[in-house]
């Protein structure tokens, strides 16, 4: 491909006038884009803004924007999923309304997006606000480290959406597999975005799980102990190690797919010494254990809400903690799984098809766990609880087909099928979206001083669940029947009508989004009616409760004595739920810091620049992120104090709702 | 609606498959039932509004029940891991078929975005269609001149990769007649979604006059031809070739290892059992 020196291969074709679908897609993000600026320009908002969110090293903050990207990005992914449900409801011997290449795009990008920035920038913005709260803690050990994670992966998000627009993105899904990803068969610069992507976010997240290990080792409140942590940061605990150790896989098996693309190099090609064995080996050696990582903290936070809502004790702690870890490290001892179909000895199959059927058994455990937590409580059915149930009932079916994956003779039927397909959305829908929703609802009036309407949570509920269903049973049925993943048409009349269920049950989640939509504005609109600026509307046990709604930046004006597990609501039995000193020492905060902005626009601009071949705006980018770098290292300044005159204001006034709470309550 | 599959076996690969598929989920849904049934119970039980209902906020474990909740699930995996060490062993795909003739071999070789089929022991090919003799093994030896892809034919059995420069392999048999679907079910291109084939079960004679049409069929592959043939080509017709170039399978495979010694290795050591 010819390419000139000021713009690479960056060249008119690039815009997406191959097919009016993709350049209406185009369309509607440019157009979105612009009106979100105009919008914010018109309420003069850029300077709050900026000095408020986007500079912020508060984790409270850097959480709640993790959070809004993930939800962005969920809109995204699941248009693609509509898209593809749409496509496959009527291609029965036609072309559908999707090009291949197109249809292609989207269900890459369909499960990059819902892994990479949907999955995980949703978990890392709840592990973010809630952990250090959960700890006792003023805030992370790295807060820069934290803001600069987030750029970093606002950056990869921003790659995958700048593809729709100029450019195409890649058409060999989320694995990426060679040889189809090498050069000779994807030669555009899908892959390029893909890898650009994935290997920036890969980085964001790295300095995150730092952060977080660090956190929680370090930092947790006078007295506590590892084994008197609330079950959350457990999860985040093991799901921020095996970050440090899977994400090395990814990088490796995208930074080598990368060299063979740009520098002509043979690690996965299909000559010259290339292996594409090795790209299936290294890419699920990270790719296994990064289901793990989506699903922990969702235990964690399943964890938290059925004790919670049984206003019970979490039955077997112990038991919990342990299985968490055992789980984290089994996770990296089944990753041949994902390829028994590539010719292994029987003796190599059955050993990993036995390793996998271990991880069975603790997540067993856990779902007896949160059913004895439940025995015997007085269960209240909020919407956390009510995501909390259906997901027990759900994933213990998408357990049982993934025990069934893992019998190597079973997989050689199943593998490539929907049948696997149908498996890991059971798996990742009820584990962790479901989650996350319920953490979402759950600590929404901690992040706000006011709850997510009700009524509307619960008819999102009832359309996701019967959604879930719908969409993904009958590709089940469909995976017996043969119907390969990754089809965009297909000659068989009797898969029809299951595809059709299928799509029906995608519109169901569609209305379950709407509903939480529209949950969203009535929430914000009826804000006085659930306000509690107390700070414990659920009756919570743990000590993000034992602060105001929302905690001020410095989260705990004192730093609080724990001796035991579910602090909080030892306190609250003990009748001294609260300690008020009479005078306040000042604090001492990080200050606004433009870095994570900074870095995370040039990380962006590195990527576009390699993902075009413009070289000079790549040195650019580089040579922008050293001088950063070195700028920051003459900051003197990068804390300031609270003094304890504010502390003391702030304090009364929570102080004030507390007291006002208690007496409407007697 | 499950006919010729995994439910609806047409051969004893298939058939074993299946039992071994309600084997385990029999197992599984020991521990599964229950947990569903129970989650009902305890959370109806357990309403908020049934005061009548026994309460213990501070009940939050117990050593026996602890120990106990590990003691069914270890139980089922520990008779699955004996399951899958046995049936993986009896179901390897290379594994040549237990019968009392000599199995037919076939050469598969994918292509973007269709299957060649080469026969070694009649000399003849032929193209997204493959025929073969009713109750007699086949052992389909497979490699790819393209990217990866995955042979299945779901009547018979598993799928198992083809890759470029190496050789792989699955042993498959019908025990009735018909013709089946076959397909490539890993994700390759453009052309994927039409990468289908059929694969018909016949019996002896109509075998033999397979292999009589194939023969006056004119034309012959070799390097040449074969070339064209392997131009990316969408839903491409069914094709036969009166005679195959000596040994053109493992030219195929050496074209893309530039290094033979490569291809045979790598079968050899990912797959003790089998001797190329
Ligand atoms: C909730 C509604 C969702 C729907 C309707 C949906 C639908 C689909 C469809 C139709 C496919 C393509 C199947 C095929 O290959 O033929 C797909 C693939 C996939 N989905 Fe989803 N999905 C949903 C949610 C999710 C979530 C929450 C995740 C992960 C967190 C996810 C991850 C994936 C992945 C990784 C793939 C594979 C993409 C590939 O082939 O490379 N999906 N989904
Ligand atoms: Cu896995």
């Amino acid at each position: 491909m010819n390419s000139s020196m000021l713009f690479g291969k960056l060249t008119f074709d690039a815009l997406p006038f191959y097919s009016p679908i993709a350049a209406g897609g185009a369309a509607v993000i440019v157009l979105g884009g612009a009106g979100v600026v105009g919008l914010i320009t018109w309420l003069r908002a850029w300077p709050y803004l900026w000095r408020e969110w986007f500079t912020t090293t508060d984790h409270k903050k850097i959480g709640m924007m993790y959070v809004i990207l993930a939800l962005v990005m969920l809109l995204r992914g699941f248009v693609d999923a509509l898209m593809m449900r749409a496509q496959q409801a009527i291609a029965m011997n036609a072309e559908g309304y999707l090009t291949p290449d197109h249809f292609q795009q989207v269900f890459s990008s369909h499960g990059t997006i819902m892994i990479f920035f949907m999955g995980m920038p949703f978990l890392f913005g709840i592990m973010n606000y809630i952990v250090p709260l959960q700890l006792g803690a003023r805030d992370v050990a790295f807060p820069l480290l934290n803001a600069i994670g987030l750029w970093l992966t606002a950056a990869g998000a921003a790659l995958v959406m700048a593809s729709l627009v100029i450019g195409v993105f890649s058409t060999g899904g989320w694995t990426g597999y060679p040889p189809y990803t090498e050069l000779s068969y994807s030669p555009t610069v899908g892959v390029d975005y893909w890898i650009m992507a994935l290997l920036v976010s890969g980085i964001g997240t790295t300095l995150s799980a730092i952060n977080f290990i660090v956190t929680i080792y370090k930092m947790r409140a006078p007295g506590m102990k590892l084994m008197q942590m609330p079950l959350f940061c457990w999860t985040a605990l093991c799901s921020s190690l095996l970050v440090i150790f899977a994400i090395p896989g990814l990088t490796v098996a995208g930074g080598l797919l990368a060299l063979d693309r740009y520098l002509g190099m043979h690690f996965f090609t299909n000559d010259g010494g290339g292996n594409v064995m090795n790209y299936a080996n290294i890419f699920w050696i990270f790719g296994h254990p990064e289901v793990y990582i989506l699903i922990l903290p969702a235990f964690g936070i399943f964890s938290t809400v059925i004790p919670t809502f049984s206003q019970k004790k979490l039955f077997g702690y112990n038991v919990l903690v342990y299985a968490t870890m055992c789980i984290a490290v089994l996770s990296f001892t089944v990753w041949l799984h994902h390829f028994f179909t590539m010719g292994a000895d029987a003796n190599v199959n059955a050993f990993f098809g036995i390793m996998t059927m271990v991880i069975a058994v603790p997540t067993g455990v856990k779902v007896y766990d949160w059913i004895l937590t439940m025995y015997r409580g007085r269960l209240r059915f909020d919407t956390p609880m009510l995501w909390s149930i259906a997901f027990i009932v759900t994933f213990v079916i998408g357990g049982m087909t993934g025990v069934i994956l893992s019998i190597p003779p079973l997989d050689y039927v199943f593998h490539n099928t929907l049948f696997l397909i149908a498996h890991f959305h059971n798996m990742l829908v009820p584990g962790m979206l479901f989650g996350l929703f319920a953490g979402y609802a759950y600590w929404f009036p901690k992040a706000t001083g006011f709850r997510l309407d009700e009524r509307w949570g619960r008819r999102a509920f009832v359309f996701w669940v019967v959604g879930f269903y719908l969409a993904f049973m009958p590709l089940y049925v469909l995976g017996f029947m043969g119907a390969a993943r990754r089809m965009a048409y297909y000659d068989q009349p009797e898969w029809q009508i299951y595809f059709v269920v299928a799509a029906v049950g995608a519109f169901s989640v569609l209305l379950g989004i709407g509903c939480q939509v529209i949950q969203l504005v009535v929430s914000i609109r009826n804000r006085k009616g659930t306000m509690d600026l107390a700070g414990d509307p659920w009756g919570g046990q743990t000590l993000e409760w034992s602060t105001s709604s929302p905690p001020p930046e410095y989260n705990f004006a004192v730093l609080p004595q724990v001796s035991e597990l579910d602090a909080f609501q030892v306190a609250k039995e003990a009748g001294r739920p609260y300690v008020w000193p009479t005078h306040y020492e000042p604090i001492e905060v990080p200050r606004n810091t433009a870095l994570g902005p900074i870095f995370g626009g040039l990380a962006f601009v590195l990527g576009f620049a390699v993902v075009w071949h413009i070289w000079w705006l790549a040195a650019f980018g580089i040579a922008g992120v050293i001088a950063t770098i070195i700028a920051r290292s003459f900051a003197a300044e990068t804390t300031r104090i609270i003094s304890s005159e504010e502390i003391m204001a702030t304090e009364l006034r929570w102080h004030a709702d507390v007291r006002a709470k208690q007496e409407a309550n007697s | 609606m499950f006919k010729d599959t995994m439910l609806d076996p047409a051969g004893p690969v298939s058939a074993a498959t299946r039992d071994l598929f309600f084997d385990s989920v029999g197992l599984m849904l020991i521990v599964v039932m229950p947990v569903i049934v129970l989650t009902a119970l305890v959370v109806w039980r357990y309403r908020a509004g049934n005061v009548a209902a026994r309460y213990t906020p501070h009940w939050g474990g117990s050593r026996i029940v602890e120990l106990g909740l590990w003691f069914m699930p270890v139980l089922i995996v520990v008779m699955l891991w004996f399951v899958v060490w046995n049936r993986t062993h009896a179901l390897d795909p290379y594994k040549p078929l237990a019968s009392g003739q000599p199995p037919l071999v076939v050469q598969a070789v994918a292509l973007d975005w269709q299957w060649l089929f080469i026969y070694p022991d009649e000399n003849i090919a032929s193209v997204n269609r493959l025929v073969f003799p009713v109750g007699r093994p086949v052992t389909i030896e497979l490699t790819s001149d393209s990217v990866m892809n995955s042979l299945m034919i779901p009547a018979l059995g598993g799928q198992i990769y083809a890759m470029a420069g190496m050789q792989t392999e699955l042993n498959l048999m019908a025990d009735r007649i018909g013709v089946y679907d076959g397909r490539n079910t890993m994700f390759n291109g453009d052309g994927f979604s039409a990468q289908v084939f059929t694969a018909e079960a016949v019996d002896v004679a109509a075998f033999q006059s397979f292999v009589a049409e194939a023969r006056n069929a004119g034309e012959a592959l070799d390097s040449a031809s074969f070339e064209t043939l392997a131009t990316p080509t969408i839903a491409g017709p069914v094709r036969l070739y009166s005679s195959v170039e000596n040994n053109l399978f493992h030219t195929i495979m050496a074209s893309h290892g530039s290094m033979p010694h490569v291809a045979a290795d790598a079968s050899s050591t990912m797959h003790a059992e089998h001797n190329p």
